[in-house]
């Protein structure tokens, strides 16, 4: 019969619009203003830079060694090294950027940035309402816009942050001992040269 | 072809016509937005409603992607790779991985290439979903089987979302494996969206396989023979619905597709309706591609150890690396010089060669069918145009 096709499609709407009222999965639009859905962890739009502690200006994590500025693939970061150092989250001196800039409208969001940082400085942010009427300045991120607190990146991201905290503290430890054992060397040296001979009861490895 | 160079078409009917009061009448349909099929022109000339001819006006997405990878590093290249097709980013990731793949000769481990078929096939049914809906909205069906459609695309987003971190632009291949493992509980999530997935298949074909509209206005419209299709180079779906048994997982088994058994539907008329039916049919058989995946799939490393990504300087020499992406034939060639960026960079976009034989399909067809006949070659712009 003609139409037979039509009257079987008409039936699968009209299920689907009854269903609606009594099945969730039917009915999916989300109000978007007003309902947002839960954030999916893994997700990613542009690149912003950690600090640790409360400072972003002392604990910002970046030693601007350029390697995120020759990776990016459209190249949209543009980084100046300061002349002084400053220690680093493990303790070391090293350099910062005095300028980071991010151009945003040209990123593409491709996370090579965050893959190849060594220092695990750089992360992907998931601000995406960013919209602005200066599509020149208002798009081009300094170095205060954005450094974020190691906090945010925790909870944006948690299963990889804590990854990485957890990193950052096995190094300081590492560091650490290493720096007592440096200390208790250099102890026993002093001992060494005021009791010549108990040199040889108190090697330390 | 330049656009500015060519002659105007000539708009005095043929001498046969013996009708002396009328002309053909030139119309130049698109750009469109590009939310339909892209920023993509046809300049038709029309002898009432009947199609005399048509030539298409492409470039206008152009971005000069090959030029651009040249400059690039190797790991560079893969996020603009996501940019070509850009419905179906991870099978584009995934022919380039293979071609670089080739060219310095890594092997991938077990657990990668899973996930790699994993996503892939995920990809063909998101790229293929779409496709039918967008093919019946150009039909007039507006709205409701695109919806129906983008429902079940957006679960499989989310899937992507969940574990590339992008939706689109998934740039989630690697050279020597892929760039994160599956985070806890996405295969157990993505099971359940691949369970699901048959339930939406069977609601759509009750929806419109057997609608009369729907046949009426696709069978034996826009007709490909057999011998066509293979003159003109044309690959995946299209050349399928012809009759040609082509399908490069069957006939390369690139990766581990000679694990998996499935079947490869083939068309018999070539017309919109047998390119409809194909994809739903491969939708079919790739949910039973990423079942058998789904039970396999083992656990293990997911990069190889002795490649890096930073610093990537394959020897010199050239490698074609192709895969059957949702589209055709999706193909990568690669020249190294040994530096750290490809020498030659060249991609072979299935759109654009699937797209040649527009109007050889248009001819003699009515103006209405120019849309869906488009629409049924199934092109992405920014593929066509690079
Ligand atoms: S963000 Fe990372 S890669 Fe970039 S300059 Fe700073 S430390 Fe280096
Ligand atoms: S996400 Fe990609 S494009 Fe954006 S700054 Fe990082 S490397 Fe550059």
């Amino acid at each position: 019969m003609i139409g037979e096709g039509i009257l079987k499609g008409l039936a699968e709407t009209a299920r689907n619009f009854f269903g609606s009222y009594v099945n969730k999965d039917r009915l999916t639009t989300v109000q978007f203003p007003e309902e947002r859905l839960p954030q999916i962890e893994a997700t990613r739009d542009f690149p912003f830079l950690v600090y640790d502690g409360t400072d972003w200006q002392q604990g910002l994590r970046c030693v601007s060694c350029q390697i995120c500025e020759k990776e990016c693939p459209p190249k949209c970061i543009y980084i100046e090294k300061s002349k002084d150092k400053k220690p680093d989250a493990t303790g070391k001196p090293q350099s910062y950027p005095t300028t980071f800039n991010i151009d945003i409208s040209v990123c593409m969001s491709c996370q090579i940035c965050v893959e190849v940082c060594p220092f695990d400085a750089i992360k992907m942010d998931v601000a995406f309402e960013l919209s602005t009427d200066d599509r020149f300045g208002g798009l081009l991120l300094n170095r205060e816009q954005l450094a974020k607190s190691n906090e945010y990146y925790n909870k944006i991201h948690p299963t990889e942050a804590a990854a990485v905290d957890a990193a950052f503290a096995e190094e300081r430890a590492k560091a650490e001992a290493k720096a007592r054992q440096a200390a208790e060397a250099k102890a026993a040296a002093a001992a060494q040269t005021l009791t010549p001979g108990a040199g040889e009861t108190t090697r330390v490895q | 072809m330049s656009v500015l160079t060519e002659a105007p078409v000539d708009l005095t009917p043929s001498q046969s016509d013996d009708r002396t009061d009328s002309q053909l009448l030139e119309v130049s349909m698109g750009p469109q937005h590009p939310s339909t099929h892209g920023v993509f022109r046809m300049d038709v000339a029309l002898d009432g409603e009947r199609v005399v001819k048509l030539k298409p006006v492409f470039g206008y997405l152009h971005r000069n992607h090959e030029k651009i990878a040249e400059t690039e590093s190797y790991l560079g290249c893969m996020p603009y790779t996501d940019r070509l097709d850009y419905i179906c980013s991870i099978t584009n990731n995934w022919a380039y991985a293979l071609a670089v793949e080739k060219l310095a000769g890594i092997q991938v481990p077990e657990r990668a290439e899973y996930l790699r078929v994993i996503t892939g096939e995920l990809t063909r049914l998101q790229n293929h979903a779409g496709l039918v809906g967008f093919l019946m909205q150009d039909m007039g069906a507006s709205g409701t089987p695109l919806m129906y459609a983008f429902r079940e695309r957006e679960k499989i987003l989310d899937l992507f979302e969940a574990l590339t971190g992008a939706r689109m632009m998934c740039n989630y291949m690697r050279f020597g494996g892929c760039r994160v493992d599956a985070p806890a509980g996405w295969l157990q999530q993505a099971q359940k969206v691949i369970d699901a997935f048959p339930r939406f298949l069977d609601e759509f074909e009750r929806l419109l396989v057997s609608n009369e509209i729907l046949m009426a206005r696709t069978q034996g419209v826009g007709v490909v023979s057999r011998e066509q299709a293979v003159n003109a180079g044309i690959s995946g779906p299209m050349a399928r619905a012809s009759g040609v048994n082509y399908d490069l997982r069957k006939v390369d088994k690139y990766g581990i597709y000679d694990r998996f058994s499935f079947r490869v539907p083939l068309g018999e008329n070539g017309d919109v309706y047998d390119r409809y039916m194909l994809r739903v049919l491969e939708m079919r058989e790739s949910v039973e591609i990423l079942k058998q995946a789904m039970r396999d799939v083992p656990s293990g490393p997911i990069m190889d150890p002795n490649t890096k990504t930073r610093g990537f300087r394959p020897k010199a020499g050239e490698a074609y690396g192709r895969i059957e992406g949702p589209k055709g034939e999706l193909g990568f060639y690669l020249i190294s010089d040994g530096s750290s960026n490809p020498y030659r960079f060249r991609v072979r976009p299935p759109s654009l060669i699937n797209l040649t034989l527009l109007e050889d399909m248009c001819l003699g067809q009515n103006v209405a069918d120019i849309v869906i006949i488009l629409g049924s070659v199934d092109i992405v712009l920014g593929e066509v145009d690079r």
